[in-house]
């Protein structure tokens, strides 16, 4: 059964990817891309992907498409003509894509028990987390403590890119702009606001959830920050960008940026301090689990607040340049 | 405490964890001084890993406490080390001599974000060096393609956004394609450290995904190192991007992405593929020598002076590939110092137009003719830089020629071939380096009535520390040459 359905979402995946390689029209493209990704995160969860599904239903399907709206805003809709290379570019993804094809007919059978990824580094995980870590999800204890260092990359690869953003579009919006911040948002049109009220203490709260509960069910900080990121993106869309930035100012945004990066950092300079090495929380209490849980609990924390306060941070910086005319 | 163990990791996570703090220095000129400062403190601690690994010494690392291949490694040995001294060498410099032409082409307020960025690229670079796990390498890719896509769109000059735009596409082509090689060899190992894949991969019986992750993994690479022809983001991203931010990138970006290349290839699959040296060969050697004709015959007749040095960057490259193609000691020695020379002598030039930069608006040959009347100094460190690129004895430059000319004298019939284009392509060089010394001593200004002053002294002291460097290394190369040497034999013996 669950094979019918995923060999019918694939299959959906595939005519979307078509769809949006095919249509002129940018607007359509990107409500495709978040159709896109809403059945990348049906996907994951057939694939028992729980904290992956959550992150790319957030992100991808929600507030991606939120950004993607708020740049279009300042361009044009519709695709400009391309000279040359769609047709090179179509036969070199197909030979690439047969390629790979190919490199697929050696590999293990999907969910195959037998398969290296099975054997080689998953069991010690699995039978290791409870003893080392006292809690259930193993998700969680590789993210936030076996590759820790990987995750404390991404959150400064997040980083990267809301100063990228703050950067290169943070320059004063020209003079002369059309750009009224009062009058944005849908405070005139009754039934979205009604809903989408209700709705958002609702997001923030379950944001808080996935935070807290990362240890024993799906989730996390990324998926947490997204979450609580994407609740405030709502609240400007109703009630407008100008009461939003009332609501979180631009400052505190960036102190959760920055705050956030560095009390992950700070996480492991003080493991160092106390005699371990980079990251390694054991010894941040007397017991290495309640270390262990410590540590998670606290960078989970810093992975929150960086990934909602860049999230936020890339949102004003497209909404507050000026409409197009 | 003793320090001296976390060194590796501290090599990465100072430049990173400064980053968002530089962002708080908002008043005149601090971000600047902080992210100098920040950017010295790395170059000290690969100093000081590089005298250590110099002895003897190979530096280990356990993220988190946990053992490869659980959790994540860190190492450092002479090839990190070479690249690490290149790369915080490079960003201390340039940084220390950006402040002035930084001024002038980013408005104040946008300093601490373009300091900040900076340090991530550094922390980026650095972090890829240092790494011996290979989804960890992508991450700290992530963070150095991200930040430097925002230092080259920077600047006052907006074609750097469509250039940098390119740039952006192509090199997320190329992390994709490593990110599909890394996933088709984990599908088939299970682990993600280097040296557990090596030990691994020999067990496996169904080859045909770790063939097609090989391929995956070098083009991407190749794609991102600007390797012949993949190189087409290069010139017009060096040519717009703000002066300083070229010297650091064309300084040791591409490199990086080269020895990832490199090491990936001789510590993952060398030793584990049937006849994969030989593929290797056959793939690397004529794009790099395509690579040294090409670039440099279109550097010859280029008329921008950075897109002229830009090309010239890909002839490099080329050298460098061309030396790790030939799979022997010699060849992988010459490549490697070849890596530190040119840094050496790119940076320079590099530092020097820069220098150019901060009176001339236009970097076009025809608009600087008889620059040195104004900016002798400047035109004399060029020239100094310059001679190193060509080979010249005496500089850096011709000692990473002379071996690699010596390693292409034992490739037998071939040796010839390789001896003559090597010569021609450095002919090449002496003429596009030529037409730069032409235009700056012997033509005459285009405008007689303006009268510009020297560079900023800053900016002028830091060109010439880097070209009295160039000299200093031609005369004792002992040190760079012993980690080169010591790269290569690691290299071959594959181990980590």
């Amino acid at each position: 059964m669950i094979i019918i359905f995923a060999l019918f979402l694939l299959s959906l995946l595939v005519i979307t990817a078509l769809a949006i390689v095919r249509t002129k029209n940018l607007f359509v493209a990107v409500m495709l891309t978040s159709i896109f990704s809403l059945l990348m995160a049906a996907n994951f969860f057939i694939l028992d992907a729980a904290d992956v599904a959550l992150t790319e239903a957030a992100v991808g399907a929600g507030i991606t498409t939120v950004i993607f709206l708020s740049a279009l805003a300042l361009t044009v809709e519709r695709e400009k003509k391309v000279r040359s290379g769609r047709r090179l570019a179509m036969v070199v993804v197909a030979i690439l894509a047969t390629i790979m094809i190919y490199a697929t007919f050696d590999k293990p059978r999907l969910g195959d028990p037998e398969a290296p990824v099975h054997q080689h580094l998953a069991p010690w995980y699995l039978e290791n987390t409870p003893v080392l870590m006292d809690f259930p999800n193993v998700v969680t204890a590789v993210l936030g403590s076996f590759r820790g260092y990987d995750t404390l990359g991404e959150v400064f690869v997040v980083f990267a890119a809301s100063i990228g953003v703050l950067f290169i579009l943070g320059v004063k919006p020209p003079e002369g702009s059309s750009y009224d911040p009062e009058a944005s948002g849908l405070r005139h049109h009754l039934i979205p606001q009604v809903v989408g009220r209700l709705l958002i203490p609702f997001i923030v709260l379950f944001g808080l959830y996935v935070q807290f509960h990362g240890e024993y069910g799906p989730g996390g900080g990324f998926q947490a920050g997204a979450l609580i990121a994407s609740g405030v993106i709502l609240y400007a869309l109703l009630e407008g960008e100008a009461a939003a930035l009332r609501a979180v100012p631009q400052s505190v945004l960036m102190g959760l940026v920055i705050g956030g990066a560095c009390l992950y950092g700070a996480v492991g300079i003080v493991c160092v301090l106390l005699g371990g090495n980079f990251l390694e929380y054991s010894v941040l209490a007397s017991d290495p689990a309640k270390g262990q849980q410590l540590g998670i609990l606290l960078i989970e924390a810093g992975v929150g607040m960086a990934v909602c306060g860049a999230l936020l941070t890339i949102f004003h910086a497209f909404a507050a340049r000026p409409m197009r005319s | 405490m003793d320090l001296t163990p976390h060194l590796p990791a501290l090599q990465v996570i100072v430049p990173m964890l400064f980053s968002p703090l530089v962002l708080l220095l908002k008043p005149r000129g601090l971000a600047w001084a902080g992210a100098t400062a920040v950017a010295l403190l790395s170059f000290a601690i690969a100093l000081n890993m590089a005298i250590a690994v110099a002895d003897g010494a190979h530096f280990k690392y356990d993220m988190g406490g946990w053992e490869a291949p659980y959790g994540i490694e860190l190492s450092v040995g002479a090839f990190s080390a070479l690249l690490l001294l290149i790369v915080t060498g490079a960003a201390a410099a340039a940084l220390l001599a950006s402040r002035p032409s930084v001024d002038r082409q980013i408005e104040l307020e946008r300093q601490p974000l373009f300091y900040s960025a900076w340090l991530l690229a550094l922390a980026g670079l650095v972090g890829i060096v240092v790494s011996a796990d290979a989804f960890n390498i992508f991450v700290f890719m992530e963070i150095s393609s991200l930040a430097s896509y925002v230092l080259i769109a920077g600047g006052p000059d907006r074609r750097a956004l469509p250039a940098v735009f390119k740039y952006l596409i192509m090199g997320t082509i190329g992390a994709t394609f490593y990110l599909i090689g890394v996933g088709l060899v984990y599908m088939m190992t299970g682990t993600l450290n280097l040296a557990d894949m090596a030990a691994r991969i020999g067990g496996v019986t169904d080859i045909n995904p770790l063939l097609v992750a090989a391929g995956f993994i070098t083009i991407g690479l190749a794609l991102k190192a600007a390797v012949f022809p993949l190189h087409v983001w290069v010139p017009n991203a060096y040519a717009h991007a703000p002066h300083m931010v070229t010297v650091f990138l064309a300084a040791c970006a591409t490199k990086v992405a080269i020895y990832v290349l490199i090491r990936f290839d001789f510590w993952v699959f060398q030793a584990n593929l049937e006849q994969h040296a030989l593929q290797f060969s056959l793939f690397l050697m004529p794009l790099a020598l395509l690579g040294i004709l090409v670039a440099s015959a279109v550097a010859v007749f280029e008329g921008h002076i950075k897109r002229l040095l830009a090309m010239s960057s890909v002839a490099q490259i080329g050298y460098i590939v061309l030396g790790a193609s030939f799979v022997t000691e010699s060849g992988l020695t010459a490549a490697s110092s070849h890596m530190f020379n040119h840094a050496l002598a790119k940076g320079g030039l590099f530092l020097a137009i820069a220098g150019l930069g901060y009176h001339y608006r236009d970097l076009s040959l025809a608009q600087l003719a008889g620059a040195a009347r104004n900016m002798p100094w400047t035109a004399a460190a060029m020239v100094i830089c310059g001679f190193s690129l060509i080979g010249i004895p005496g500089t850096a430059g011709f000692i990473s020629k002379w071996l690699l000319i010596n390693a292409a004298l034992d490739e037998g019939r071939l040796a010839w071939v390789l001896v003559a284009i090597i010569l021609v392509s450095s002919l090449m060089a002496l003429a596009y380096v030529w037409r730069i010394i032409e235009t700056l001593y012997f033509k005459t200004p285009v405008d007689e009535e303006a009268v510009h002053g020297e560079a900023p002294l800053q900016l002028l002291l830091v060109t010439w520390l880097v070209a009295i460097a160039n000299i200093f290394f031609g005369l004792f190369p002992q040190f760079p040459l012993a980690l080169s040497s010591a790269a290569a034999q690691l290299l071959l013996r594959q181990t980590l």
